[in-house]
């Protein structure tokens, strides 16, 4: 992947596919520590233990159209090569976390990239999960929760193309005012 | 978070929209998000269809991914779905051949062949 954004599509696509209703993505800088944490957390169908040690293995997919899972392996080598860390916390019937921290000024670290469409594309390509979207870079922190949009909206579809429009700009404002003029 | 306040308004205007359309009757244009999809620049292909739609201001057209399109040499993948129409394959897309699919394509009716899965495999 040439962009973590591209991870976090990935990875929160999992996350759709085992049936999450709802579905956190946090990406949480912090320039003193040198730390960029990313976290991808669901409410989905879980996985137990042995499944979770297995997923870490590049021959773990319960896809059928292909024989190994590469995404969970391609995102831990990625984390794993900008010196940083990877862990999946999971529960049968309760959900999944998977947490990637990586160092900021790490020189292998890929750029956060187009964080703002990739989030919007998960929302509007999935009207009927809710999304938590959390950035934070030091004290800067921005929050937009689908479920308080949809309270707006009453009947009217979080995919209908003026909404949409708005949520790519509502993000997009987000990711400027988190993440602008930050080398991340 | 961005004001609510135009979001309401946008929720007006869409409830106040006298001409109903279903999302059956119009083109979809879906995008494979699976791994390899996304590995291959799926990401930006999808978001310059969108462009694209949204510059164009056309209606009943949607764009949307799935991660379930799955042949990773042929990545990015793209599929149109017009009403009444066979279903047409696009193989190893990139942002700037979106511009062309959509004029010829959803706009003006006739595929864009040489980017087709049929094409592309038998060449
Ligand atoms: N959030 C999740 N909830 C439940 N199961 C999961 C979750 N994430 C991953 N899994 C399980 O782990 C397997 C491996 O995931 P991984 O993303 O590595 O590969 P994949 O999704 O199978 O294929 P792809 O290479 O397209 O990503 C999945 O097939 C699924 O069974
Ligand atoms: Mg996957």
């Amino acid at each position: 992947m040439r962009e973590i954004s591209e991870h976090i599509l990935d990875i929160a696509q999992n996350s759709v596919v085992a049936d999450a209703s709802e579905i956190t993505l946090s990406v949480l800088a912090d320039t003193a520590k040198d730390l960029l944490t990313v976290t991808i957390l669901d409410n989905g169908k879980g996985m137990d233990a042995a499944m979770v040690e297995s997923v870490l293995s590049p021959f773990t997919t319960s896809r059928t159209t292909r024989k190994v899972g590469l995404g969970i392996p391609m995102f831990r080598e990625t984390a794993l090569t900008a010196n940083g860390s990877f862990d999946i916390t999971s529960a049968p019937g309760k959900g999944t976390g998977v947490t990637a921290t990586m160092e900021i000024s790490n020189i292998d670290r890929p750029p956060l990239g187009a964080l703002a469409d990739t989030m919007h594309i998960l929302i509007t390509s999935n009207p009927d999960i809710d999304f938590i979207i959390r950035m934070a870079c030091d004290a800067r922190e921005e929050v937009l929760d689908t479920r308080e949009v949809r309270t707006v909206l009453g009947s009217v579809a979080l995919n209908n193309p003026e909404v949409s429009a708005w949520i790519r700009e509502a993000l997009t404002e987000m990711n400027d005012k988190v993440f602008g003029g930050e080398n991340i | 978070m961005k004001s609510l306040a135009e979001l309401a308004a946008i929720r007006d205007k869409a409830l106040g929209d006298v001409q109903v359309r279903t999302e059956k009757d119009g083109t979809r244009i879906v995008v494979g998000m699976a791994t390899c999809g996304i590995a291959a620049g799926a990401r930006p292909v999808l978001t310059a269809f969108l462009e694209e739609v949204a510059k164009r201001e056309l209606k009943g057209v949607t764009v949307t991914q799935t991660g379930c399109i799955g042949v990773c040499r042929l990545e990015p993948i793209v599929e149109v779905y017009k009403p009444g129409e066979e279903r047409v394959t696009y193989v190893k897309v990139t942002p700037d051949m979106v511009p062309k699919i959509v004029s010829q394509h959803i706009v003006n009716g006739s595929p864009v062949v040489e980017n087709t899965i049929g094409y592309v495999e038998n060449r």
